[in-house]
């Protein structure tokens, strides 16, 4: 548990500059809450003058810069305009998308890319081998957005098997498993577009770490045992080969909740990153930094986890944290 | 064996860089073959690819050429792409220079806001900066590099500490060069290769990021885009699927060869790295 409390001490520094960074980017936006306020409800100088002050916009900018701190530390992100909500609950109902949506997307690229991996990386230098280890390059090449409208292009207006946007069919009135079911179909499509990039990511990282494996001399002596090579693929190589995946997981989590923005913007999904976006349009910045604040603490989460996790599959990496 | 031998040895290797000449090719020759303002409307609207050959590629929802603003199209991506590699390699040697030579609290505050960047998706970091400080070709080239220059202040870091205890870093200090000097003449000329190294997948995430954006409607408006036409396409998706379909095609040809150049130029020095 040493580790666990390391890495949440580590995680402090990092989030304060985190916060001091959209601060310093609300401070460059144009504009500040008050313009925002009184250009959707109109007002005068007088009004204006005193809302700056009730707000506490009046202030030096460290003053604010603490103030920000302040309602920080209270889990208060502020209020959106646009939304005439407090940016906390507008985030917090559309988190679960994106985490179902990244959730989904990170099962299917780590299954299938480690299965893949493991094929390829069963014979290196077979056929097989060089015919996977070619095509993840093409598909690393392949802007996730643009696959998602050809996928829709393709299942969704050509041969109709799966809906083209949103995440659920609206007002179906569905319930447990067939709502379940339902909202699965939505998430073919997206979680593909999503996903296959990192598919091809794992399918590399995989099969390079068991060529590397193959070298190594408890497969010799596993070999010079008489063990099966499907014994020695699976028991032996893939399983050690597996451990930088996990590393990759949790790297990978930033890049990945960066692409659902433009994913669930293709598909219309009622995410954090469409949210991103509506913010955007809607030139709400303190909506914008709130998502980015979520967006940080839930990879610094997940990173957290995935060490966790790390540690239990390799005891070594607990241990000589505890020694040292 | 010189270094070009080894590249065009692989068939890979000459793959990307074909991909990568043809596409300078045409953005060298955009605006010789298509002298008209791309943005501007060649014909009737949404003409059919290979329909009229004065319009090999049709036209768009507005009539305008889609072979022209591809060609357009390619400048932009080049421009962008190379840039922003570019000034992301530049801040992160600079940064990973300055944090592996100086050490003690400045290596510690720099490496702890190198993790900051790191923790911010980089995407939604583009995103927010472009709409705070308005869409612009520069804006966008730094909006993407707030997101690359991560990768290789850490590469540049981790090889000057090894650069850091040479002996001719030890004699420029006893000939009493500025430890400034000594940092970006002597240590980072010789930290840069592995960095350089990056180049490739820092070129092509770019251009990724581009279209991107654009696609979002966050490109430079005064441009055309490849991202932008995808987006323009997509109103259209049902009847006229085209549209999206060919810049994104172009879009993955020209990340393949960038990729493929630059796998096969890091694997044809290591290869000489091994023979000597």
């Amino acid at each position: 548990m040493l580790l666990l409390r390391r890495r949440l001490i580590g995680a402090i520094p990092v989030l304060l500059i985190v916060v001091i960074g959209t601060f310093l980017l609300l401070e460059a936006a144009p504009g500040d809450a008050v313009d925002a306020y009184v250009g959707m409800t109109g007002g005068d100088a007088g009004l204006i003058a005193e809302l700056r002050q009730t707000w506490g916009l009046d202030q030096p900018a460290l003053a604010r810069l603490a103030a920000y701190f302040w309602s920080l530390a209270h889990l208060d992100l502020g209020y959106s305009v646009t939304f005439s909500r407090p940016i906390r609950d507008v985030i917090l109902e559309r988190l679960p998308n994106t985490l179902l949506l990244m959730g989904s997307a990170t099962a299917l690229s780590f299954g299938v890319g480690s299965l893949l991996g493991i094929a390829a990386g069963a014979r290196p230098g077979s056929f097989r081998d060089r015919f996977l280890s070619i095509g993840p390059l093409a598909l690393y090449a392949v802007p996730g957005f643009w696959l998602g409208l050809v996928l829709t292009v393709l299942f969704s207006v050509q041969l109709r098997w799966f809906p083209s946007s949103g995440i659920e069919t609206i007002a179906s009135g569905k319930t447990g498993v067939s709502r379940a079911l339902d909202i699965a179909q939505h998430l073919v499509l997206p979680v593909t577009a999503l996903g296959i990039i990192y598919l091809a990511l794992y399918l590399r990282v995989m099969r390079a770490g068991m060529a590397e494996i193959w070298r190594m001399d408890f497969v010799l002596a596993a070999r010079a045992k008489g063990i099966s090579r499907r014994r020695i693929v699976w028991r032996h190589v893939a399983r050690n080969a597996l451990l930088p995946l996990v590393t990759i997981l949790g790297l990978q989590s930033a890049a990945m909740l960066g692409g659902s923005v433009v994913i669930e913007s293709v598909f219309s999904i009622p995410g954090l990153g469409r949210l991103a976006q509506e913010a955007v349009g809607s030139r709400d910045t303190p909506l914008l930094l709130g998502i980015i604040l979520v967006s940080a603490v839930l990879v610094i989460l997940i990173n957290l986890v995935v060490d966790m996790l790390y540690a239990v599959l390799d005891p070594r990496v607990g241990a000589s944290e505890e020694s040292s | 064996m010189s270094l070009l031998r080894r590249f065009l040895r692989t068939p890979e290797a000459v793959a990307g860089a074909l991909i990568l000449a043809a596409l300078v090719a045409m953005a060298l020759a955009a605006p010789l073959l298509f002298p008209r303002d791309p943005l501007s409307i060649a014909g009737p609207a949404l003409l059919p690819p290979f329909q009229d050959w004065s319009l090999p590629l049709g036209t768009d929802r507005l009539g305008r050429d889609v072979l022209a603003e591809l060609f357009h199209g390619a400048r932009t991506s080049i421009a962008v792409g190379l840039a922003a590699a570019a000034t992301s390699i530049a801040i992160g040697a600079t940064v990973g220079t300055l944090a592996g030579f100086a050490g003690g609290l400045t290596d510690e505050v720099l490496m702890r806001i190198t993790d900051a960047f790191q923790t911010v998706p980089g995407f939604l970091l583009a995103l927010a900066f472009v709409s705070v400080v308005g869409p612009s070709l520069a804006v966008v080239v730094i909006a993407i590099a707030l997101g690359a220059w991560t990768g290789p202040a850490r590469v540049a870091r981790a090889e000057v500490l090894s650069i850091r205890e040479r002996d001719y870093v030890a004699s420029a200090r006893v000939i009493g060069m500025h430890p400034l000097e000594i940092a970006f003449r002597e240590v980072l000329p010789n930290a840069l290769p592995p960095v350089l190294a990056l180049s490739s997948i820092i070129v092509a995430a770019a251009i990724l990021v581009e279209a991107a954006l654009s696609f979002l409607g966050l490109g430079d408006p005064n441009r055309v885009t490849w991202g932008g036409m995808i987006a323009e396409g997509r109103a259209v998706l049902r009847s006229a699927p085209f549209l999206s379909i060919i810049p994104g095609i172009a879009l993955v040809l020209t990340v393949l060869g960038v990729y493929l150049a630059g796998e096969g130029f890091v694997e044809a020095s290591a290869a000489r790295k091994r023979q000597s």
